[in-house]
């Protein structure tokens, strides 16, 4: 019997997330000949939905349906996965908010090995599947292995695998509820609080002056707003700025702040982490300015310059005014 | 309320140049600054904070070499109360997972009602509070960035989901959650502060003491080198005098639609 890989597939609101189609492609990667199967959970309408559309991408689909998977708490969703993979089940979650909450603890009841944030896979070999991961905000990568006699937990990155868009699966879904056990659990999930509206919505923007650690100090986020004013730019930025509160949540870019589509990104002072640039789609124009050589949003910038920002941002500024 | 917090020393990325040294069996870890891992403080704040509300201890704990006391003791000039090291040569080369049973068997001696790890460390992985949560079987959850007692039974946790958005749970006591940075702004420690919890006594608990055998910490997952990918094609690098380069900047700016 070839190897079963399942796939967690993420949705909302009856559609499936980008990741979905990713990972076939990433389960196609650790063994070709791997039987790929979709696990949707979830409830009703908005299930059935996604479960169709998989049926096109995945041969195999496990439908979950219980009233208390509407919303995807990782406690309980984890005890419905239990209840239903085999005990050598390898298993692939993408490497975002939820697969963080799920995946580590779903390893352990699965008594498997847990391979996170993985970029790339180099194969199985006998039982060992190795595999690339990064360490240190992506300054270096690592070859990891595991034994996957007994099963694994994996959780891709998102946007590290071409998405699979065959769609020439013509797939079956399965329902699954009736294998799922008892899902009580001492965490109990309330609402959602959406993120308050800032007063510049950067996801409209067609020019953003985005800033990063490199800034330093609060003072300093003058010559930035000097920049985006001769530039006729709007401000946003990376983490570490929301995070010391020198600029409100609304103005940050990545995948927990705002998704961008910018026809040119000026990333002062942002080293780029995958969680950063995760917020940049449409394929902007990428000016980075960093100081360090080796930051790893030279790798995908357009152009890049390697300066403190903090002395070239204002000679920059002068240069575009003395051009109008 | 007891509260553990776990902690890590790792070499600081903002006063080093990572890079894979001549065998690429690690990193270079010559002359390397160390600091506590940066999304642990924004945890020991937290637990600092509730402490003083509520009342009850903050306990530091890390599985580490003799050298990790040194952010047991800054995490103690912080606020915290007590610190742990757990320390054995069995514990070196171990995973995520084995970590993770190590400080379940320390925990499984104390009685503690709310265990509080960073939402991730150096390697990326952010998977030893989820591991140890399922270990103890209690509720876990992870990227918190916002917490509240309601009593001693249960918590209101917020965590970081995608577009800024929050999603907000109750958690009964005990559990795990990892911190997401941005929680609170821990507080300043100054050399007078370490200096005054210099003479504080840190246990070291060995494997013997946690009655650990060399099987429970045996790694699942194995690194086996370090190294860095060949580049891309990447950025077009603009070189020359600062003053060449703005010009080429500003005319790229300009054609690219940059500069309205």
């Amino acid at each position: 019997m070839s190897r079963q890989v399942f796939a967690y597939i993420l949705h909302k609101e009856g559609t499936p997330d980008d990741t979905a189609l990713e990972l076939i492609t990433a389960a196609k990667k650790i063994d070709p000949d791997a039987s790929v199967i979709a696990v949707v959970t979830g409830s009703g309408d908005n299930l059935n939905t996604v479960c169709n559309e998989m049926t096109a991408s995945y041969s195999e689909v496990w439908k979950v349906d219980h009233a208390d998977l509407a919303y995807p708490n990782a406690e309980l969703v984890r005890k419905a996965l239990v209840g239903i993979l085999p005990k050598d089940a390898v298993v692939l979650v993408p490497h975002e908010h939820f697969g963080l909450d799920l995946s580590p603890g779903l390893s352990v009841k699965l008594d498997a090995p847990y391979l996170p944030d993985v970029v790339d896979f180099e194969g199985v070999e006998g039982d060992t599947l190795k595999v690339i991961r990064q360490e240190f905000s992506g300054m270096v990568s690592t070859h990891v292995q595991a034994d996957i006699s007994g099963g694994v937990v994996i959780t891709p990155r998102p946007g590290s695998f071409q998405p699979d868009e065959s769609k020439s699966a013509g797939g079956q879904a399965t329902d699954k509820s009736g294998e799922i056990g008892d899902l009580a659990s001492t965490r109990r999930y309330l609402e959602i609080v959406e993120a308050e509206v800032g007063e510049v919505d950067i996801t409209k923007s067609d020019v953003l002056v985005s800033v990063g650690r490199g800034i330093e100090d609060q003072d300093n986020l003058e010559i930035i707003e000097e920049l985006a004013e001769a530039m006729g730019a709007d401000i946003s930025c990376s983490r570490p700025i929301v995070d010391a509160k020198w600029l409100e949540k609304s103005r940050q870019v990545g995948t927990s702040g705002q998704t961008v589509k910018p026809k040119v990104y000026m990333a002062l002072g942002i080293s780029g982490s995958f969680q950063h640039m995760g917020g940049i789609k449409g394929s902007p124009f990428i000016v980075a300015v960093n100081k360090n050589p080796k930051a790893p949003i030279f790798q995908v910038a357009d152009v890049g310059v390697v300066a403190d920002i903090l002395e070239f941002v204002p000679e920059l500024t002068e240069g575009i005014a003395e051009e109008k | 309320m007891e509260i553990l917090v776990c902690v890590k020393r790792v070499p600081d990325t903002s006063e080093n140049e990572i890079e894979v040294n001549s065998k690429g069996t690690d990193i270079d870890r010559d002359d390397l600054v160390y600091s506590v891992n940066e999304w642990d403080n924004y945890a020991v704040e937290e637990a600092i904070q509730i402490r003083d509300k509520v009342g009850g201890t903050v306990t530091v704990i890390t599985v580490g070499d003799e050298e990790a006391e040194e952010v047991l003791r800054r995490e103690m000039a912080m606020g915290a109360d007590k610190g742990i090291l757990l320390s054995d040569e069995a514990f070196e080369g171990t995973d995520g997972r084995g970590i993770a049973a190590i400080l379940k068997a320390e925990i499984e001696k104390g009685n503690y009602d709310l265990i509080l790890t960073g939402a991730q460390a150096d390697d990326g992985a952010g998977q030893v509070g989820g591991m140890l949560a399922a270990m103890l079987d209690v509720p876990y959850a992870s990227l918190v960035n916002y917490l509240e007692v309601i009593d001693d039974k249960k918590i209101k946790a917020g965590r970081e989901i995608a577009g800024g958005n929050q999603e907000m749970n109750e958690i009964e006591l005990p559990c795990v959650l990892s911190i997401q940075t941005g929680i609170n702004e821990p507080r300043y420690v100054g050399i007078r502060g370490i200096r005054k919890v210099a003479s504080l006594d840190i246990p070291v608990r060995t494997a013997g003491d946690l009655g650990l055998d060399a099987s429970a910490v045996a790694p699942k997952v194995n690194r086996v080198d370090y190294f860095v990918p060949e580049p891309g094609e990447g950025a077009e690098m603009l070189e020359g005098s600062t003053e060449e380069i703005i010009e080429k900047l500003v005319e790229i700016l300009k054609a690219k639609g940059g500069i309205k």
